[in-house]
């Protein structure tokens, strides 16, 4: 079956299972086909050449792969934090209604530098130094969206936009809902979360499982410096609200990114690693523990097929589909808490839609339910390491 | 009684010979005349306006006709709840007419209004149609927010009237946000943030005071303080009640919000300050004859000779229709008239109203997101109500 099923190559979006289609019930895979736009003009080309470049986006560093990279220009090296702010400078020159708000963000240049050297060239307004208030400065900020313009909230740590939650929910979320449409919130609430270095429970919060049920709202994880960019660029100029998850532990990678300006889609995957075996999907920081899993996995003998969700809402299903039929095994390594995680709903999503394709149950590793200690062997205990990820994967091939 | 009769005779004396003669409303003169509020404003750290009010016979003829369609309109939204055709939370403004149309008398529509869930009449006032607001209320699909936002959420962009929020208090912030968002602009309009009472003490509040007196946003937090934060009494809730001084460095006012005049006045004022030195708070003394919503008989909490004390002597239609007759701007039986032609006006809105159809099933999945996104979405059953996130 499988065999059979790995021979009718999946390229585009028809899928056929004429038997299969007669008992399962209306939405079933077999008319999945995601509707969704083309890779190439659903992206933002700014060059006619570019669009080819972002359907399969490097993993790290200057792996020169791809020969259209070569033809380019060499590109420039930089931090992922630079990248963030390369592409909100960018965007801040580009439109003169986006504006960045949040703790620390203009005189002191942010408490993780994004915003560094933004204040002094856009202004004191643009770049706006709020008291310590987030429930009312996120506020503030759906308030101007509504007018027209586009502030981008910065959580000094994400875990402190738990008391704007209400804001992020109701004002956020549900505002172009509930006005019929009149008013559209093209807000980017951004800022650093998930577990650091021994920073204790209150600042190593993952707040992607809280948020993934608000309606309205977009979610997207970054993970390496080139999807940074983009994906900061993309979360601007939409028009719906967009939660923008960085890593307090990714901000020191360095890599090499086009100089050309590029955007990329909220709403895909990133293939990092092409396989046959075993589909791992991932984002954020633990995609450098899966890499880092993979080598050993390699050299194993096996052949683990990486992708960076980023989206986590909504899911890339076509991206994961088209994974999941090539491999039947999924495994999912994520940061967030075991109960009601972002992992969680993603097994849900893949064991509703792609059920006939998986051959072994869908293993879902993610970090223990409890607060982060503070001690620094348990807090790596709470969280997923890459021999946990080697062994969940030869459970799974066996 | 005996102080408006008083009051009446005081307005005969300065009456300016200018006052037009003619009695029809839709060719009232525009000349002025000044007339004097019911109290004097009270300020905290600021200078009060003076009580004398510039007002036309035009205006005063357009208050009396704004403030009967709104006592009207609610009243019938009472009916139609009783009536099962309105269902959840409606929360009404009668009593309360004068702030909205006070207010509307002293800005324009670049100015942004924004407040919390009785928000009926401030909708009206912004231009929003009557259609659209029954329609909104029985959840059809002409209604402001296409029967989706419901009682709590009216808006009208258009209009500059920003909703229309259920959650209190939260709409404060947002309003700093409109205000930074004028300032960001440089267009010189300013923010009305309305609040109640019970909102006021949410923290929220204060936050977003503090920055709105920290960039010098021209934002104006008016509190309509109707004495009731749902079933709690304002001394039961606060341990200041005296609103208009609960900004500290803010300045405050204190108008009587049962005076239409005043309102306009204090407005006018506050917005002149807004632009030049940033936020000023309002307290609003107004008072609403139903209950905080349908739901609550409203007598639980405070007496009925309480109620209809307040509706003899400081009803804000009732003021106006003695302001007018006083100064002979039309007579008994024809500020009956527009009484009517107000209730006739109101029918027919429901009627139609009720024949607006109910919004289509796929409605359910429009304006979740704004265009972009590909992805399915599915009803509760998984088999129906498939779309298409547009």
């Amino acid at each position: 079956m499988a065999a059979m099923l790995q021979s009718v190559r999946v390229a585009s979006a028809s899928f056929h299972l004429p038997d299969q289609c007669s008992k399962l019930p209306a939405f079933s895979v077999c008319s999945l086909p995601v509707i969704r736009s083309e890779r190439s003009s659903s992206l933002d080309p700014i060059h006619g050449t570019r669009s080819t470049r972002k359907v399969i986006t490097k993993a790290v560093a200057a792996q020169a792969e791809n020969p259209a990279a070569a033809a380019s220009k060499p590109g420039h090296e930089l931090l992922l934090f630079e990248a963030l702010r390369e592409g909100l400078e960018e965007e801040m020159d580009r439109d003169p209604r986006v504006c960045v708000m949040g703790e620390d963000v203009g005189h002191y240049g942010g408490s993780y530098k994004v915003t560094k050297g933004l204040a002094e060239k856009y202004g004191d307004l643009r770049v706006l130094d709020t008291p310590i208030a987030e429930n009312s400065f996120t506020g503030m900020a759906v308030g101007a969206a509504m007018t027209g313009l586009r502030p981008i909230v910065e959580g000094m740590n994400m875990g402190f936009l738990l008391l704007a939650f209400n804001q992020i929910s109701d004002n956020c979320g549900m505002l172009h809902y509930t006005s019929g449409g009149q008013f559209t919130i093209p807000t980017v609430i951004r800022g650093p979360g998930g577990v650091g270095r021994q920073l204790g429970a209150e600042h190593s919060q993952r707040l992607e499982s809280y948020f993934q049920s608000i309606p309205g709202i977009q979610m997207v994880a970054c993970s390496t410096p080139y999807n940074a960019k983009g994906l900061m660029k993309a979360a601007i100029r939409s028009e719906n609200p967009v939660v923008l998850f960085e890593h307090v532990l990714l901000y020191n990678l360095k890599e090499r990114i086009p100089d050309e300006e590029y955007v990329l889609s909220l709403e895909e995957a990133e293939m990092v690693r092409p396989g046959e075996h075993v589909t791992i999907l991932t984002y954020s920081r633990m995609r450098y523990h899966v890499m880092q899993a993979a080598k050993t996995l390699v050299n194993k003998g096996y052949d683990p097929e990486v992708i960076d969700i980023r989206s986590l809402k909504p899911f890339d299903l076509y991206t994961i589909g088209n994974s999941v039929k090539k491999t039947h095994r999924v495994l999912i390594v994520e940061e967030c808490m075991r109960t009601g995680g972002i992992g969680a709903s993603l097994t849900a999503a893949i064991n509703e839609n792609f059920h006939d394709y998986l051959d072994a149950p869908i293993v879902c590793l993610s970090s223990q339910d409890v607060p982060t200690p503070y001690a620094g062997t348990l807090e790596e205990w709470t969280v997923v390491q890459p021999a946990q990820i080697v062994a969940a994967v030869e459970q799974l091939c066996r | 009684m005996a102080q408006l009769t008083q009051r009446a005779a005081t307005f005969q004396r300065t009456l300016s010979a200018a006052v037009s003669s003619t009695r029809c409303l839709s060719t009232a003169s525009t000349s002025p005349i000044s007339v004097e509020t019911s109290l004097p404003f009270t300020g905290h750290k600021i200078d009060p306006p003076s009580r004398s009010v510039e007002t036309t016979p035009q205006e005063l003829l357009s208050f009396f006709r704004d403030m009967a369609l709104m006592r009207r309109m609610e009243i019938a939204a009472d009916s139609l709840y009783k009536a099962k055709l309105i269902r959840g939370f409606c929360h009404l403004y009668d009593g309360q007419e004068a702030v909205a149309v006070g207010m509307e008398a002293a800005i324009t529509k670049k100015d942004c209004i924004i407040t919390a869930y009785r928000d009926h009449c401030i909708f009206l006032g912004r231009g929003g149609t009557l259609l659209e607001s029954f329609a909104e209320l029985m959840g059809r699909k002409d209604g402001c927010s296409k029967g989706k936002g419901g009682s709590m959420h009216f808006y009208k962009k258009e209009g500059g009237f920003y909703g229309g929020h259920g959650i209190v208090g939260a709409q404060v912030p947002l309003g700093c946000g409109l205000a930074f968002a004028q300032k960001y602009s440089k267009d010189e309009n300013v923010t009305f943030a309305m609040y109640g009472d019970g909102a006021a003490n949410q923290g929220q509040l204060f936050e977003a005071l503090n920055m709105a007196a920290l960039w010098d946003l021209p934002a104006i937090l008016i509190c309509e303080n109707n004495h009731y934060g749902m079933g709690t009494a304002e001394w039961r809730a606060a341990k200041s009640p005296a609103y208009y001084k609960r900004g500290d460095y803010v300045p405050g006012l204190k108008v009587d919000g049962m005076d239409a005049l005043a309102v306009k006045q204090a407005c006018k004022f506050a917005k002149e300050h807004a632009l030049k030195n940033g936020p000023i708070i309002l307290e609003m003394d107004t008072y609403r004859y139903h209950g905080h919503s349908m739901s609550d008989p409203g007598s639980t909490y405070r007496t009925r000779d309480e109620i209809s004390g307040v509706r003899q002597e400081r009803d804000p239609i009732e003021r106006i229709r003695k302001l007018i007759l006083s100064h002979d701007l039309a007579t008994e039986k024809e500020l009956k008239d527009t009484e009517k032609e107000v209730r006739k006006e109101v029918d027919e809105a429901i009627a139609q109203a009720k024949e607006s159809p109910l919004p289509d099933p796929s409605e359910l999945f429009t304006n979740v997101y704004v265009k972009g996104l590909g992805v399915e979405a599915f009803g509760a059953d998984r088999k129906e109500l498939r779309a298409v996130l547009p």
